[in-house]
């Protein structure tokens, strides 16, 4: 290894931490002189646009114009030359229930059902145990750890969790020992199609639970407990309480984790691209538009898939925003 | 040091929503003066619009001669202290009451004086390298008041600065702040919904209600002549009498005495007003003389106060500690008619 | 404070049509088995890799990782240094620094001042603005690449000659929605007397915003700062996109997956590299949890 090179840029590394910060300081600063130059009527119009000014601009040219220029680029071929409308979209969507889009679609959809509702289940119930006992923070942090590492780690992880030797000899992978355990012959896992899209999901799931845990632990921790004490010596058991008081002031929050879970779900992508390239009837639609524009270099019909994801984004993204509307307006 | 002048000050947030209606007060240089009402009443509102932190929809605001309606608040020179102390809680407090003079673009070694000055006065001088989390407080609120003295603003702002205090610092306080009114001499505006901060401090009292000032005097004008049923009703504990009554002849009837009337009326309907202390267990004249069926006895030891029927209305006495009476009696009382108050029917207005 | 234990002691007779099975005596031991073999399943994954990559090749194919926990011990640091030698790990470790380090300074720099704006001050669209970044939370990604790469390629901002800097600059216009709505709902919930002593004080915009804002804020930029960082180093999808996978420009992620693709039976060099990029995100949140949660946390308790 070539540490030279390596020391070389750090320079850069450097000039680019302390001089973003100044550079910006700056131009806060400096805008801020210039306003002053303006009667001081004008000010208060004129000032919140030197400060929002970067930021809009950023979002506008990295999130909002591409999204834009996607759904145009979705409507031409692969050399882009040829306008060729929703041909994109047709060859995408035809040949249903297995050919285009269809199975990703499909396997995204289980991964929505599946992902969602074992996470919050586990988060959920996590939270709830870990909130009974004394050592709760240590074992919460072990459980939310997955969150800090990649989803390509998570994958290599759980790519060893499901190894797979051929019976009768002494397995590698944990699931299949467990399996040994039980006299359950090994299954190869991450390449059986009828087991790929729940191997997949529940490394996904083992990865996402110490999230949920960790909002849900909070919202937990914020029901008064007097409410919970009230309930105790009007005389409702444990369940009871859990399922008439609990439960219903932690919805709001279940809602949201919910959403962010589902969220994540149809744009799944490491996961299934690092342990089966979506291979074995696993195929999600991240992974598709991912296949499409680097190895077919098909930005055409590339561009209609991600057009695809965000349509099936937009039930969410309308939802999330009645939601903070109505939070906005209680304030 | 300044006059503070409110001259026909309105503010209005939306059409149908007038929040201060023709406000009209004269505030004299170093004068205490509070202005008191229930919440929602206006006083805060007005207060804020004399700092400058609200505009004001119509009207002139004047400190001195100056009217300050199109002035910043900083340039108005004036300090304000409010309720939660709104104190810089990663600053300590010697930089919290040097802020101010920062801003200033004041000298280092000046802006050392004011702060030790300020400081010395209110016996923070041990506290200065605190953050305001390690204070208590009673302490904070006299952070806040360094904060404001440093200024030597021309007037005071202060926004329910008790209200945070529990009863007994409450007390206290209220009285260091009106021995701290002596010292400075600078005109003090003084904000609150306790009637009894009201009376106790005030030079005079300015009573505010839906917007409307309702009064401005002295406390003892105020409490012996309210100008209408509301001030009568806000200003004393226990709470005046009333008694609707008609009156016929220069005599007052009400469901279960009459009463004369020391001075003719122009109404013949209305509330008779009188206070708690205006009872007596010893009844001089038999011609304002009532009896009360008692519900209630309350014994603080320095007073007696009996809750109960006079008629069909409820009436409160505060009568003689040693009276020995008990829930379910019937007492005659005495009423003193020097002190009575009858109010019009329809405006409110207070005919005697 | 945990419920369970500020519960009311009930007779036994009364206990019975109220099932508290979390509750008193063998109850309790019960959660705790529950809750510790919870924990116990959840490292295994972790743990198992982690004992691999101390194992020499042979081991693999022959026995469980398991195994190697009772003697005799075969342990190794062959596929640490063995990893480095074969791959270009020490250069994408470099690389994932270069990437992240800038990439969470710009948008945290460019958010405070815009989250500012969108807290304090007033001003056309404001509401209709913020309703937008909150929209975009959702966005998937994959409906940005092609005309970014398009524009990309066209102002010559590809990874073979500006290096890194088309990163950065994706990394911050994808980043600007949540750092803005974490640092405005902070803002926020700064007490208006604050600002309101501080305007009479006779402080302006820059006043207010570097000496009482920020500091007030450090808890929260530092959560920030952590959260956009770990997402950062431990992305896979956009840094493939817009870098590629070649050797010289590669970050962690991508060089790991490309083992996983073409030494994919070289299962302990695969074990040694995972483990070579967690580290730095296990040493970052394991100091820092705190900080990282309350990222998390930020904007998702509802109620």
């Amino acid at each position: 290894m070539d540490f030279s090179q390596l020391l070389a840029d750090v320079p850069t590394l450097v000039a680019v931490i302390v001089g973003v910060p100044v550079v910006l300081a700056a131009y806060i600063i400096g805008g801020e002189y210039l306003v002053r130059l303006l009667p001081d009527k004008a000010r208060p119009s004129v000032r919140p646009w030197i400060w929002v000014g970067p930021a809009l601009a950023f979002v506008g040219v990295f999130l909002v114009y591409p999204v834009f220029g996607t759904a145009y680029r979705s409507l031409f071929d692969l050399s882009g030359d040829n306008f060729v409308g929703l041909s994109n979209y047709a060859n995408q969507l035809s040949g249903f229930p297995a050919g285009g889009a269809w199975i990703a679609i499909r396997n995204n959809l289980y991964w929505l059902a599946f992902f969602t509702i074992l996470v919050l289940l586990f988060g959920l119930l996590f939270a709830v145990l870990t909130d009974r006992v004394p050592y709760e923070s240590p074992i919460k942090s072990l459980i939310f750890m997955p969150m800090a590492i990649s989803f390509v780690a998570i994958a290599l992880i759980w790519k060893f969790m499901y190894s797979y030797q051929p019976p009768g000899e002494p397995q590698t992978g944990t699931v299949n020992a467990i399996l040994a355990v039980f006299h359950q012959d090994p299954r190869i896992w991450v390449q059986d199609p009828n087991l790929a899209n729940q191997a997949l999901i529940v490394a996904a799931v083992w990865g996402f639970v110490g999230f949920a845990m960790v909002i849900l632990s909070a919202a937990l921790k914020g029901i008064p407990g007097d409410l919970l004490e009230a309930a105790r010596v009007d005389g409702a058991g444990e369940l009871t309480i859990f399922r008439r008081i609990i439960f219903p002031l932690m919805m709001p929050t279940i809602v949201v984790v919910g959403t962010t879970l589902v969220i994540f779900a149809l744009k799944a992508f490491d996961i299934v691209y690092v342990m089966t390239n979506g291979n074995y009837d696993t195929d999600v639609l991240a992974n598709r538009m991912y296949k499409l524009l680097n190895a077919a270099q098909d930005y055409g019909n590339a561009s209609a898939v991600a057009i695809i994801l965000v349509a099936a984004v937009i039930p969410v993204l309308i939802f999330n925003l009645r939601q903070f509307r109505a939070v906005e307006a209680r304030r | 040091m300044a006059s503070v002048t409110f001259d026909h000050v309105v503010k209005r947030y939306t059409a149908d929503l007038t929040v201060v209606k023709d406000f009209n007060v004269e505030i004299k240089d170093k004068e205490f003066m509070v202005l008191v009402g229930p919440s929602g009443c206006g006083k805060s509102t007005a207060l804020r619009m004399l700092a400058g932190l609200e505009a004001i929809s119509e009207g002139q605001i004047r400190i001195g001669d100056r009217v300050v309606n199109d002035i910043a608040a900083k340039d108005r020179d004036i300090a304000m202290v409010f309720q939660s102390y709104a104190l810089y809680p990663h600053m300590s407090v010697y930089d919290n009451m040097a802020f101010p003079l920062q801003m200033q673009h004041l000298k280092k070694p000046d802006i050392d004086k004011r702060v030790k000055s300020a400081s010395g006065i209110l016996g923070l001088d041990n506290f200065l390298q605190r953050k305001p989390r390690a204070l208590s407080g009673g302490q904070r609120q006299r952070v806040a008041l360094g904060r404001a003295i440093v200024r030597n603003p021309k007037v005071f702002l202060l926004d329910e600065p008790l209200s945070n205090l529990d009863a007994k610092l409450r007390g206290q306080t209220r009285i260091e702040l009106q021995k701290l009114h002596r010292d400075l001499e600078t005109t003090f505006i003084y904000v609150t919904h306790d009637q009894v901060e009201a009376m106790t401090m005030g030079d005079r009292i300015a009573i505010m209600n839906a917007g409307i000032l309702q009064q401005v005097g002295t406390p003892g004008e105020i409490y012996d002549h309210p100008a209408n049923l509301f001030v009568a009703g806000f200003i004393g504990s226990p709470t005046m009498n009333f008694v609707p009554a008609t009156t016929e002849n220069g005599s007052a009837k009400a469901s279960g005495f009459s009463v004369k009337l020391p001075k003719a009326v122009s109404a013949t309907r209305g509330t008779l007003g009188f206070r708690p202390e205006a009872l007596t267990d010893r009844v001089a004249d038999e011609a304002s003389s009532m009896q009360m069926k008692v519900d209630v006895v309350e014994r603080l030891g320095s007073d007696q106060f009996l809750y109960g029927k006079v008629g069909s209305d409820s009436v409160t006495a505060r009568v003689d500690p040693r009276m020995k009476v008990d829930p379910g009696d019937t007492v005659k009382l005495g009423l003193d008619t020097r002190t009575l108050h009858f109010f019009d029917a329809e405006t409110e207005l207070a005919l005697l | 404070m945990t419920i369970a234990s500020e519960q009311i002691a009930t007779p036994a007779a009364e206990r019975r049509f109220s099932p508290e099975w979390l509750g008193q005596g063998f109850s309790k031991v019960l959660l705790h088995v529950v809750v510790i073999g919870i924990t116990l399943i959840w490292i295994i994954p972790t743990l198992g890799l982690f004992v691999s990559s101390f194992r020499p090749l042979d081991q693999f194919t022959a026995s469980g990782w398991w195994t190697a926990l009772v003697p005799p011990f075969k342990f190794t640091l062959d596929n640490y240094t063995g990893v480095l030698d074969a791959s270009n790990l020490g250069q994408s470790f470099f690389n994932s620094f270069m990437i992240t380090i800038p990439a969470t300074v710009i948008p945290v720099t460019i958010a405070a001042f815009a989250a500012y704006a969108f807290s304090w001050m007033k001003f056309w669209g404001r509401d209709f603005f913020f309703l937008a970044l909150v929209g975009l939370l959702a966005v998937p990604l994959q409906g940005t690449f092609v005309p970014i790469l398009k524009l990309f390629v066209q102002l010559g901002l590809t990874a073979d000659k500006v290096g890194f800097v088309g990163l950065w600059l994706v990394h911050t216009g994808y980043g600007l929605p949540f750092a803005i709505y974490l640092l405005a709902n902070f803002f926020r919930a700064l007490p208006t007397d604050l600002f309101e002593s501080a305007e009479i004080d006779g402080a302006g915009t820059l006043t207010v915003f570097f000496r009482i804002v920020l500091p007030l804020s450090v808890p929260a930029i530092a959560s920030l700062v952590i959260f956009q960082f770990l997402w950062i180093w431990n992305d896979y999808l956009v840094a493939l996109i817009y870098v590629g996978s070649t050797a010289e420009v590669a970050p962690l992620t991508v060089t790991l997956a490309n083992l996983v693709g073409s030494k994919g039976q070289d299962y302990q060099l695969l074990t040694a590299a995972a483990f070579f990029s967690m580290v730095v995100p296990l040493i970052v949140f394991f100091s820092l949890q705190r900080y990282f949660v309350r990222g998390i946390l930020a904007g998702s308790v509802k109620g």
